[in-house]
């Protein structure tokens, strides 16, 4: 596939052949391309968060906090109240347990019946939003928005705080209903 | 140099200008063009002479169609596999971001043995390779509700292009994934920094990293300077403009893989990781707003499946009666679109035409009624639904709306 000769080092190394002439099927597993990376520059960019709240940011979110936040960063677009719009609506109308969706082509999908992990609402919040203004949020900003979310939608009360330890405790009611593609193809059932 | 130069850019120049002419497309758009809309006599005129950059031509208009978060490929203004690059597909979730090629960086880190950043020169250097392969939106299917309905409407978000890039399995290496890491984040630079999850075996078996489409530098709004390419899979996960990959040992479920791509199916289930696009067809032509005459009538189309090859495509012109295999044109690939055809010879009578693809797996795409049966009326994502064109007694070819029930 590729005409490349072996580095002196794999042959030292005895990986992939015996011999060091060219061969069409040699590659070397290590080209020496790019610069290492310091932890600096990994820890500046990565800002993903998992359910198990791995890199959650030190600092608290209160639901009186985030309702101010909401008012000023997201109700524009999101409405008043979550339920408004114009855009996403992020509170939902009802429970995660109402008539399921499979049956309710119209039932509107939002954090409170459609949002199977909590730490999710944190990482989005934080990497994307405001649209107007992604990643302008302080990180207590974002815990804050966070709990507000999580208030209006009955998942939490006023008075829990927002936290790297509390934020990945939150089961959100969703989680039991989803389930991992299990479409194969061939000429079985439909799936 | 200068002298030269000068002399040369002065009679381009002067050649170029003295052939720009302002016309006025059929959509109302004044564009700039090298060729008149309308030579009177093309063997008594000299054309434009040579120039920096070709155009279509005016008499061309094929358009992509735009939404704020989506645009749809003109599927019925084309005539091959590939797909012109400035009428791909678009979805966007905060716009087109604009990255300096020379201050690009990907970042891989997590579980491996060497966190790496490499700049797209790095990138350029590994051994390289190119495939022709389709990206489909997992949205690619807006239930159509009236007879006034194009291919570009039906599933106008899909695309093909040739792509050159490096084997993902290639930085793999470089960089030593550990044998405990089984997903990898993908992240890109755009204002949503759009993230998915994704399987460290995909990653190993045919993902690949590219920074060219179609023999150029890749387009901004198909992710450039450098994109993740997952063939066959939900088009969303090939994550555009990409600056990060971590390496984990589960999935981050990130907002795009839980509260949005993913559908609910029966018994109140939401389908999660829904990533493999499944076989599916289109007839391209004849399409509304088309109308055809009493005689021979070639149905051409294109067929596809993230799962392999297209096996066979069949047509049928009676309302699904009874079907037929279409010609496949070569080349077939491997999770690509592939051109059919098939000649019909129209009596005249109304009826309804439609296409159905057969993939290697032995998949057959299926009709609505079927989806629908399968995963529930609150379905979303992922529908592959055969669909008709219902042919008038005057010729006239419009979509055929199904109930959705």
């Amino acid at each position: 596939m590729f005409k490349l000769r072996m580095p002196y080092w794999a042959c030292v190394a005895g990986i992939a052949m015996s011999s060091c002439e060219q061969r069409a099927d040699a590659v070397p597993i290590h080209f020496g391309y790019g610069r290492a990376a310091t932890a600096n520059e990994i820890a500046g960019k990565a800002i993903a968060i998992p359910p198990s709240g791995i890199g959650l940011p030190p600092g608290n979110g209160t639901v009186q906090q985030g309702a101010v936040v909401y008012a000023s960063k997201c109700a524009a677009c999101h409405g008043v109240t979550g339920v408004e719009g114009p855009f996403n609506i992020l509170v939902a109308p009802d429970t995660a347990n109402a008539i399921p969706f499979d049956r309710a082509p119209k039932r509107v999908k939002s954090i409170g019946n459609y949002w199977p992990y909590a730490t999710t609402v944190f990482d989005y919040v934080r990497r994307a939003m405001p649209y107007n203004a992604p990643g302008s949020l302080s990180d207590e900003e974002v815990y804050s928005v966070t709990a507000w979310l999580l208030y209006a939608n009955k998942l939490i009360d006023t008075t829990t705080i927002i936290n790297a330890k509390t934020l990945p405790a939150i089961v959100m009611p969703a989680r039991k209903y989803y389930v991992t593609d299990n479409r194969k193809g061939g000429n079985g059932p439909y799936e | 140099m200068s002298q030269k130069m000068t002399r040369r850019r002065l009679l381009l120049g002067g050649a170029a200008t003295a052939a720009v002419a302002i016309v006025k497309t059929s959509f109302g758009k004044m564009v700039q063009t090298g060729i008149p809309e309308a030579a009177l006599d093309p063997t008594k005129h000299v054309g434009p002479l040579p120039s920096a950059l070709g155009t279509r031509s005016p008499f061309e208009h094929p358009q992509r169609k735009a939404t704020l978060t989506s645009s749809q490929t003109p599927l019925q203004d084309l005539y091959g596999i590939i797909t012109p690059s400035d009428l791909h597909f678009e979805r966007h979730h905060a716009g087109v971001p604009a990255i300096d090629p020379n201050t690009y960086e990907l970042l891989i880190h997590g579980m491996v043995d060497r966190p790496t950043i490499f700049s797209l020169s790095d990138l350029k250097r590994f051994p390289s390779v190119s495939r022709i392969c389709f990206v489909e939106c997992s949205g690619n299917f807006r239930k159509p509700d009236k007879e006034s309905i194009t291919p570009q409407d039906i599933c106008g978000l899909t695309s093909q292009s040739e792509w050159t890039g490096v084997m993902l399995s290639t930085l793999f290496r470089e960089v030593g994934v550990k044998p405990k890491a089984t997903w990898f984040l993908a992240e890109g630079s755009d204002a949503a920094v759009m993230t998915r999850s994704i399987p460290v075996s995909k990653g190993w078996e045919e993902a690949m990293i590219v920074y060219a489409q179609n023999g150029e530098a890749i387009r901004p709004q198909q992710g450039y300077p450098a994109r993740l390419l997952l063939p066959g899979w939900e088009g969303n996960t090939s994550i555009k403009w990409l600056r990060r990959i971590e390496l984990s040992d589960g999935p981050f479920m990130t907002r795009e893989e839980t509260s949005k791509y993913t559908e609910p199916v029966k018994d109140g289930k939401i389908r999660q990781f829904s990533f493999t696009m499944d076989a599916r067809s289109i007839i391209t032509y004849p399409a509304y707003p088309v109308q055809v005459q009493k005689g021979w009538v070639e149905i051409r189309g294109l067929a596809w499946s993230g799962r392999g090859k297209i096996a066979r495509v069949e047509i049928s012109t009676n309302a699904g009666k009874t079907w037929n295999i279409a010609q496949l044109q070569e080349p077939v690939l491997d999770k690509a679109h592939t051109y059919f055809r098939y000649l019909w010879q129209w009596n005249g009578d109304t009826t309804e035409i439609m296409s159905r693809a057969i993939d290697e797996t032995g998949y057959i795409q299926p009709s609505l009624e079927q989806l629908i049966k399968a995963r529930g009326i609150g379905t979303g994502y992922h529908l592959n639904p055969v669909t008709a064109w219902l042919v008038k007694r005057d010729g006239q070819v419009v979509y055929k709306p199904e109930q959705w029930k």
